[in-house]
Formats: C-alpha cells, sequence, structure tokens
C-alpha cells in the first residue's frame, strides 16, 4: 500500500489553519475547503497536527515491518586530520554517550588513519566503550572510496544502530555516500538528539527553511539510523583519564583501500589567526562600516578578544573583505559564543548564518535595524564612538 | 565533453517572511528560484563546455512549475532541460531523490561530467550530490572551487576544506559539487532568453526513468518527518544606552563570563 | 500605467532591471566616489546582449528601435544615471552610422558595437560651439584618399573609453552650416589624443575627456553620407537620441521617488511613519504623477521616432525637456522628504539630484529645446494660414 493523504469533506469546517501550517504552501481553500496540491505535498504531516478536527488522515506505508533486533550500538565516525583528532568527534562522544545511556548500548569510536594507534586512548578517554581502528598509509588523509568502503564494511558486519558524524566537508562528503550504499536513513545538521524508549528510535530535529521552522524527523524502518551535527552544537565529553575502552584494530584487503581519486597536495591557507566556524568569539561588520577602513576598526576589536572577523554579503560584494568571512545564507553558519554585529542591519540571509550564537551584541545607528531583533544585548548609537571604546575597555579589563 | 547539472527550484528566501501573529512562514508571493548554489554549477557548466565543447543538460526533479528553472538554465547557457516529475515522487528524503536522479542520469547514459551545488538553501543538508555518485557508483569531489585541468578521461580539481584546499586528481566520469568561490555566475543574456523560451523540456515520469517504484517517494525514503514546529522566536534583550563610555563599561561588564 | 509593451520588450526590460538590481546598484555608491570608469557592469551589459536591442538583426543586433534603447536606458538609470550613460553614449555615437552610414560602413562597425565589444561616443561640442553648434571650428581637409582633421572637441561622454567616434567637422568653411560633414575616427588613429578627465558634479561615473585632432589622418572611406551632411547628420542624431535623454531622466526620476517612498514608509517622527503625513504624501503623489506623465511622453515620442515619422524634432525636443524638468524636481523632493539625511553621501538620493541636472544641460540645454519647439509651433501655425 503506498502512502497517501486525504481530506475529510465531512470534517473539514473551512477554518485554514491547515493552509497556515503547511510548510510548502501546498493546502489552498476552495468552497470553503482544504484542497492538497499534491505536486506540492511532501506528506510531512504538519497539517495533520494542526488540524483541530481530524479531517486530514495521512497513512504513511512503512512497508512489512523488519527485524531491526540484530542492530545495537551506537557509533560515531572521529574525524582526523594529520593525525589529530578533530574537536567535532569529542563534541559527537559527548552526545553519543547520552544516547547510548538512554538505549542501554555501547558507545563505539571509529576512526581511520595511518600510525594513529597511540590516539585510541584519547577517545577512551572521552567516553567510548569500544574503538574500531583502521590503520593504514592509504588512509592517512581522507578520501572518498577507502573511507566509504571501509564504513560500509564495518557497519555491515558490525551492525550499529546509530552512526552519527560531523557536518563537515569531509563528515558531510563521506556518510551520504555511505548512507546509500547502505540503505540507511541520514538527518543533515540536526541541532538536537534523543531517544523514543519504546521504539527505540533516534529522534532527530533540524532546523529547514533557515531555522525559520523546526522538523523532528525518524527513520523507522532501517538501520543503521544516522545523523550529522554541526560543529559547536554539542558539548564536548569530558575528559575522563580512568577510562579504558576495547581496542579492535581491523584490516582489509587493498581492493577495499583502493581510490579513484588521487589526493595531489594539502594546501593550508592561513588567511587569518582563528577560523570563522571554529571560533568561539565573533565580530562582524556590514554595510554600516563604509568600506575596508571600518574593517580595520573591529579587527582591532576581534583581536583583542581573540576572535575572528565576520562580514555580511553587503560588506563582500563591496569588495572591502574577502569572502571567506562572509556569514548568512550563502556565506558560512557559525554558531559562536559571543556574536558582536557592528553596522549590520540584519538581513533575513544574514541572521540564518548566526542566530543560534549564544549571544549577539547588535550595534547599529538605525534603532529599527532588525538586527536588535535577535540582540541579547543591543546599542543604538555610532560604530565609530563605540567599536574603539569598547576595544580599549576590553583590553583594559583582560589585562587584569 | 558531455556535462549534466542537477538543480533544484527553491523558494526565494529573501521573500521568506514569518507571520508574527502565527509564526508561521507567509508563503504568498514568495517567488520560485534556482537554487542558489545551484547557479554557480550551471555557470561552471557553461565555461567548461566554452573551454572542451560539448552538451550541456540541465535536469531537476520536483513539480511541473520546476520546468521555469529548466528554462533559467537554459537562458544560463545549458542546451537542454529534464524535468522529472511524478507523484509518486512526493514526499522523497534525500535518498529516495538521489536515487531518483540517479536513475535519470543513467537514462542520459553518455556524460563525462556532473555537476552540483553544494546544497540547496532550502534543506542544506548537502547529501543528494554524494548520494547521487553513490548511486551511480562514480567518483566524487565536493567542495570543488577551481577545475584546473580538464581532459577526455581525467580532471585536476581543488576542493576546498576547512584550512584551505586540497588538489584531487579523478577519472572522468564523476561528480563534482561547487562551492561559491568557483566562479561568478553570468546574467542571462537576451538571446539566452529567446532560445529558452522556445525550448523544449523533457519531462520524464517514474516509468520513463525504469526506476523501482518501491524506491520512490516518501516508500522509498528511510527517514520519516513526525512533527514539524515553529521554534521558539530569538527575542530581542536588553538595550543599553548612555555615554559611549559609560555604555562600554556595561557591555564589558555583561560579557565579562564570555571573555577571558 | 500600461505601456502596451510587446513580450520581447517586457523580456528585455525584465533583463535590464535585474542587471540593473543585482549589478549596477550595489556599485553606484562606490563609482560615484571614485569617478572611475565602470568597465565590468559595461562587459555584463554586452555580454547579455542588450548593447544590440535598436541595431538592426543583419548586423548583430536585436533588431529593435529608440523604444527598445529607451526601455533600457530607463531601468541602468534607475540604478546609476552615470552608468547608464556608458550605454546611452555609445547610442548617441552609433545613431550617424546607422541612420547615414553605407552598408559597407554598417558592416563594418555595426556588429561590434551591438556586441558591447565596443563602445561609442559622439564628438560635436567644442569650446566655442556648445549651443551654437554653427560655430564648430574642428576642421577636415581632404588629402587624396584621406581627411586631414584638426581641431578639439570639448565634454565628450565616453571619450578615452569608447573606440568609434563619429565627429562632426567643418569641410567647407564657406558654406556655413551646409559645410560640415560627419566621420568616423577609430581610437588610435594618429593625430588623435584625449584630454585629462573632467570632474563632474554628477553622472560622475561617466567619462567626460576631451578629444583632440592634430593632423589626425581619417581615410575617405570613413566619411558618413557626403561632404556638406555633417550637420543634418549631427541633428537628426540628436533628434534620435533625446529620448534617450528623456528616459535616463525618467528613470534617475524613479529611482529617487522609489528611494523616498520607502524612506517615508519607514521614517518614524512624532511617533507616525512620516509617510502618513498628508505634506509627504501630496509630494509623493506630485512625483509619481509627474514621472508617469514623463514617461508617457518619452515613450509616445520614442514610439513615433520608431514609426518612422519625418519631422520628430519637436516631440524629441518636447520629452527631453519634460522629463529633464521632472527629473530635476523630483530628485530635489527626494533629497527634502529624506530631510537632513538627504543632505548627507551616507544616503543615496543626493547622488539623483546630482545626476539629474546634466538631462537639463546636454543634448541641447532646455533653453534650446524650448527654441526649438516654440520655432516648430509657430511654422506650423504660419502653413495653416491661407
Amino acid at each position: 500500500m503506498a502512502s497517501s493523504i486525504a481530506i475529510s469533506l465531512d470534517k473539514c469546517t473551512g477554518c485554514s489553519l491547515c493552509v497556515k501550517a503547511c510548510p510548502f504552501g501546498a493546502i489552498h481553500m476552495a468552497n470553503k475547503k482544504a484542497v492538497i496540491d499534491m505536486a506540492k505535498c511532501t506528506l510531512c504531516g504538519a497539517c495533520v497536527t494542526a488540524c483541530k478536527f481530524m479531517a486530514i488522515e495521512l497513512k504513511k506505508d512503512s512497508g512489512p515491518k523488519k527485524d531491526l533486533s540484530g542492530y545495537k550500538d551506537v557509533w560515531v565516525f572521529c574525524e582526523q586530520k594529520k593525525g589529530v583528532i578533530q574537536s567535532i568527534s569529542f563534541e559527537l562522544l559527548g552526545e553519543g554517550r547520552k544516547l547510548a545511556d538512554k538505549l542501554g548500548v555501547k558507545l563505539c569510536a571509529v576512526i581511520l588513519g595511518s600510525g594513529i594507534e597511540s590516539k585510541a586512548s584519547e577517545l577512551s578517554e572521552r567516553g567510548a566503550d569500544k574503538i574500531y581502528l583502521v590503520d593504514h598509509p592509504a588512509l592517512k588523509s581522507y578520501q572518498d572510496d577507502p573511507y566509504t568502503e571501509i564504513i560500509v564494511n564495518l557497519a555491515e558486519e558490525h551492525k550499529p544502530e546509530i552512526i552519527l558524524c560531523g557536518a563537515t566537508t569531509i563528515g558531510r562528503s563521506l556518510i551520504s555516500r555511505v548512507a546509500i550504499r547502505i540503505n540507511a536513513g541520514l538527518t543533515a545538521d540536526c541541532t538536537g538528539l534523543d531517544i523514543d524508549p519504546e521504539e527505540r528510535l533516534l529522534l532527530q530535529t533540524r532546523p529547514a527553511f533557515g531555522g525559520n521552522i523546526m522538523a523532528t524527523i525518524i527513520t523507522p524502518n532501517h538501520r543503521p539510523q544516522m545523523a550529522t551535527v554541526r560543529h559547536k552544537v554539542m558539548q564536548e565529553a569530558a575528559v575522563d583519564k580512568s577510562r579504558k575502552a576495547e581496542l579492535i584494530i581491523k584490516h582489509y584487503p587493498e581492493e577495499v583501500l583502493k581510490s579513484r581519486t588521487k589526493l595531489l597536495e594539502i594546501v593550508e591557507e592561513i588567511s587569518e589567526t582563528v577560523n570563522l566556524s571554529e571560533a568561539d568569539i565573533i565580530v562582524a561588520g556590514g554595510r554600516g562600516l563604509g568600506g575596508k577602513e571600518g574593517f580595520e576598526m573591529i579587527g582591532e576589536l576581534a583581536k583583542v578578544l581573540g576572535g575572528a572577523v565576520g562580514a555580511t554579503r553587503g560588506a563582500v560584494d563591496a569588495d572591502w573583505i574577502p569572502y571567506s568571512h562572509q556569514v548568512g545564507q550563502t556565506g558560512k553558519t557559525v554558531c559562536p559564543k559571543l556574536y558582536i554585529a557592528c553596522g549590520v542591519s540584519g538581513q533575513i540571509q544574514h541572521l540564518i548564518g548566526m542566530q543560534s550564537s549564544k549571544v549577539i551584541v547588535a550595534i547599529n545607528k538605525d534603532p529599527e535595524a532588525p538586527i536588535f531583533k535577535v540582540a541579547t544585548y543591543g546599542i543604538v548609537g555610532d560604530i565609530f564612538d563605540i567599536v574603539p571604546a569598547l576595544t580599549k575597555e576590553f583590553a583594559r579589563s583582560l589585562k587584569k | 565533453m558531455n556535462i549534466i547539472v542537477c538543480i533544484k527550484q527553491v523558494p526565494n528566501t529573501t521573500d521568506v517572511r514569518i507571520d508574527p501573529a502565527t509564526n508561521t512562514l507567509i508563503r504568498d508571493g514568495v517567488e520560485s528560484v534556482i537554487n542558489p548554489f545551484d547557479t554557480y554549477a550551471i555557470e561552471e557548466a557553461a565555461r567548461l563546455k566554452e573551454r572542451c565543447g560539448g552538451k550541456v543538460t540541465a535536469i531537476t526533479m520536483g513539480p511541473p512549475q520546476a520546468e521555469s528553472a529548466l528554462k533559467e538554465a537554459i537562458s544560463l547557457g545549458c542546451d537542454e532541460g529534464i524535468l522529472v516529475s511524478d507523484r509518486k515522487f512526493a514526499g522523497s528524503d534525500t535518498w529516495a531523490t538521489s536515487y531518483t536522479l540517479a536513475a535519470a542520469i543513467r537514462k542520459i547514459t553518455d556524460f563525462d561530467v556532473i555537476l552540483c551545488g553544494k546544497q540547496a538553501s532550502d534543506g542544506d543538508t548537502a547529501q543528494v550530490g554524494p548520494g547521487i555518485s553513490a548511486h551511480l557508483n562514480i567518483p566524487q569531489v565536493t567542495y570543488v572551487k577551481r577545475i584546473v585541468e580538464i581532459s577526455a578521461g581525467a580532471a585536476k580539481v581543488e576542493r576546498m576544506t576547512e584550512e584551505g584546499y586540497d588538489i584531487v586528481e579523478t577519472p572522468l566520469p564523476c561528480l563534482f559539487t561547487v562551492v561559491k568561490e568557483i566562479n561568478t555566475p553570468r546574467m542571462p543574456s537576451f538571446k539566452g532568453m529567446m532560445r529558452a523560451k522556445s525550448a523544449k523540456i523533457l519531462k520524464w515520469t517514474a516509468d520513463d526513468i525504469e526506476a523501482d517504484p518501491a524506491a520512490l517517494g516518501l516508500d522509498g525514503s528511510p527517514t520519516r518527518v513526525v512533527k514539524i514546529f515553529t521554534p521558539e522566536a530569538r527575542k530581542g534583550g536588553e538595550t543599553l544606552s548612555g555615554a559611549t563610555d559609560d555604555v562600554s563599561k556595561e557591555l564589558v561588564e555583561l560579557l565579562k563570563d564570555l571573555v577571558i | 500605467m500600461d505601456y502596451l509593451l510587446t513580450e520581447q520588450q517586457v523580456m528585455m526590460r525584465d533583463l535590464a532591471r535585474k542587471i540593473a538590481d543585482e549589478k549596477i546598484k550595489p556599485v553606484a555608491a562606490h563609482y560615484d566616489e571614485t569617478e572611475e570608469f565602470a568597465w565590468p557592469i559595461m562587459k555584463i551589459i554586452a555580454d547579455s546582449d542588450l548593447f544590440g536591442v535598436y541595431i538592426p538583426e543583419q548586423y548583430g543586433g536585436l533588431g529593435g528601435g529608440v523604444m527598445d534603447m529607451c526601455l533600457i536606458t530607463e531601468e541602468f538609470s534607475r540604478a546609476c544615471g552615470g552608468i547608464a550613460l556608458g550605454y546611452a553614449g555609445t547610442g548617441l555615437g552609433t545613431f550617424p552610422i546607422l541612420l547615414y552610414g553605407s552598408d559597407e560602413q554598417k558592416q563594418r562597425f555595426l556588429p561590434d558595437i551591438a556586441k558591447g565589444k565596443r563602445l561609442a561616443a559622439f564628438c560635436i561640442t567644442e569650446a566655442g560651439a556648445g549651443s551654437d553648434a554653427g560655430s564648430i571650428k574642428t576642421t577636415a581637409v581632404k588629402d587624396g584618399d584621406q581627411y586631414i582633421l584638426n581641431g578639439t572637441k570639448q565634454w565628450i561622454t565616453n571619450a578615452g573609453e569608447a573606440e568609434v567616434y563619429t565627429v562632426i567637422a567643418i569641410t567647407d568653411k564657406t558654406k556655413g552650416s551646409r559645410g560640415a560633414s560627419a566621420f568616423i575616427v577609430e581610437k588610435g588613429a594618429k593625430g588623435m589624443e584625449f584630454g585629462k578627465k573632467e570632474k563632474k558634479m554628477g553622472i560622475r561615473a561617466s567619462a567626460t575627456r576631451e578629444v583632440i585632432f592634430t593632423d589626425c589622418r581619417v581615410p575617405a572611406a570613413n566619411l558618413i553620407s557626403k561632404e556638406g551632411m555633417g550637420f543634418i547628420v549631427a541633428m537628426k542624431t540628436l533628434d534620435n537620441s533625446r529620448p534617450g535623454v528623456a528616459a535616463q531622466a525618467v528613470g534617475i526620476a524613479q529611482g529617487a521617488l522609489d528611494h523616498a517612498v520607502e524612506y517615508a514608509r519607514t521614517r518614524v517622527q512624532f511617533g507616525a511613519p512620516i509617510s502618513s503625513f498628508q505634506a509627504i504624501q501630496h509630494m509623493l503623489a506630485d512625483m509619481g504623477t509627474q514621472v508617469e506623465a514623463a514617461r508617457a511622453l518619452a515613450y509616445a515620442t520614442a514610439r513615433m521616432v520608431d514609426s518612422g515619422a519625418k519631422s520628430i524634432s519637436k516631440e524629441s525636443a518636447m520629452s527631453k525637456l519634460f522629463a529633464s524638468d521632472v527629473a530635476m524636481k523630483v530628485a530635489n523632493d527626494a533629497v527634502q522628504i529624506f530631510g537632513g539625511y538627504g543632505y548627507m553621501r551616507d544616503y543615496p538620493v543626493e547622488k539623483y539630484l546630482r545626476d539629474a541636472k546634466i538631462t537639463q544641460i546636454y543634448e541641447g540645454t532646455n533653453q534650446i529645446q524650448r527654441n526649438v519647439i516654440a520655432g516648430h509651433m509657430i511654422k506650423e501655425s504660419l502653413k495653416k494660414q491661407p
């Protein structure tokens, strides 16, 4: 039986609550009854929840129940670069620990690399019960083919029920391929993860439409349940030196390690001292800065705070600062502890990229600027007065 | 060189507004546009064609109105457009979407390069591009910021990383997802628009692409949306006022735990 | 107002609007400030095919007319009157070839202009010959199969940036205005130099320079029409191009008006948006009505030109006169609505006021336009006398 959605004309009162609730604009009113445009409908069910009269019936065909009992444990794919385990891995271990405890299963770290055996202890200290480690020169740096093959092989052999992965350039490239190969469900950029204790389902909550709505997603009938999480969304697992994990070293034949693409060179560009998406503090500027000199001014503040410099698209398009600094829809998404927006009006495209920052400070001379609607602290005034004063004041207070 | 560009029609986020009373999306008058990230893929395809000759085919999966996105792609340098559309695709997650697009691409048979934007602006998953290459079992390079060299059977590209970039060599056919740095998309040309106006868009259904019905739409999607809700809107906080020096002192004091 | 544009015209206008909004608007203040010539924008316009709208298809254009050029000029001017002039000035420089050039000359020059590969410029004004175009001093003397040009043209739009120059010079001093001829001179010709770039009040993104000819040899094949036709070529060119100036003025006025309405809507004083005050509402209403009237006159004139009407001088002068006066008034009122902010260069409206002023001056001052209009009216009345 295929999935379907239908509106009961008897029950529909024409209240149009469902029209407002539909995130895809697929419902309209005709003759005081709701009508669903099936070309736009994605069967998400938002209207079903919104309807107060139980007039919408959604039948989701989940197919014949599969036996999923063979799958257990929570896995975390741990990313390493040049043999250094990336902090995203510790954040995922922190979150994975909670999920594993709720399910009463083991937390397993998976790590691939070359000459990394000594790194296993770092993963056990961060809460892993079991570590799957594959060590081979071909795995020194990330390459799509061998990494995919190995994760596929491991998952098929050991059958985890959950795999978590960082929403990094590596993670997103790798895990999307793995999900297809092992026919698993994958949810990107989760901001919240939880367990439905009855069904043992992973509840994956993620923003959609630039964070304007949130969706909770499950994978009812496929295993493993896979999710990616952005950097800095979850808390790092605390270090417990006393913890010991079971280390399982796996070996794979050459054909598994083969790569069709060839990594010729890794180029590091140190254009600034702090990577924007890694930064705990970002001082960002918009068109209000008026030019390159304005960015020098906020650069001073960023330097004092040990933070990075961000920019709006307007400032980037005006060539005041390179694109690598752009925050927002067509730039980077960031969630630092502190985001100081200087002369930023707060266009929706910019807000999308920074509104999950923990504390937002907005400085703008226009009291009506939309940025103040999301700011924790707002200062209405001239950035050219306030920013230098702040720089001086922070420099003074940090010296103490 | 035969190039395929995968595009998606998305709501223009510039137009997306939230109804402050109901806290829901206001969809009225929201224009549909080509996913901004896909415009870089289209431009790169047009440039590859100018560089190496050949043909550019734009392909999209979506409702009938997505035809306009394909026409726009033609005005921007693509030669033809294929709309993969069927009610059976409703409710597709990234798994089923990449399956469907891969099936359609398989029907095209002869291709050297597949280009995709790094992600779509409405879903932001970045999963469909790699998904297509996995279904087709061809190599991929994601986050490509420059195609350095390209010939009949191989390419050398630069892939963006958090720290800089990797230089990667790959055999063709290969799928690339591209980032904004790769180019500046051109404006449509008037002659291109006229060509697009008269261009015939191929329309393929589930039957045409010989897809397994069980792998399509909601039924073919491992994931299910069980709840959609509006997050608590972020509230504006305190406004600090007073003389510059006082305000600065006050703010530094408020932030002292964050700034160490 | 619905001007019953063809489907093709709507597409052209929308494309021009897209370029204006996405490419010109973000850089308008930059080019105004630096006074650089906006080559990156010219390249974008070139790639869009819009340089060719008024050039026949057989010469690589889109086969439209003055109306089409007006639609495009208006859209560009809405974002920046100075950048728009790089486009419209090329039209002005091209008209002599389009209207009076031989097929060979058209084959030689129009395809590159249509593609935007080469810009054009029209050279008539001299230090002593502004409104009094009859007192041109630049000479062209025939020498075998060449002409030797001597003299200095002043305030030439696109000079230094353009590749193709149409130049009015005197070939026979004894014949007065019938002794003038028109020539095509290509940039790089020996004996052709450019003076320093002028510093202007407005339209600062456009390039204005002297063009100096010192024994500059031009092939006789570059003579447009025949000797003695120079003045007619010039007058017909200006008749054809004035609706373009009107369109530029309409665009500037519309741009200023758009800013004014938006500002009035969002600026709060005495606890209410200033758009709720009748004083502001009446200003906006007058501005809107004037812009629409100017547009209607400009379009009607452009369509009349395209229909092949023989006598267009009066209407062409009217469209330019009226639209430029409207631009000046509307931009002035827009600054007024912005109040103190309007006077600041951080805000966009004062630029519209500076840009608007030139449209009352160039291609014939508005006083000259009035002379032309009145002259025609009197002549027409005389003809009616038995």
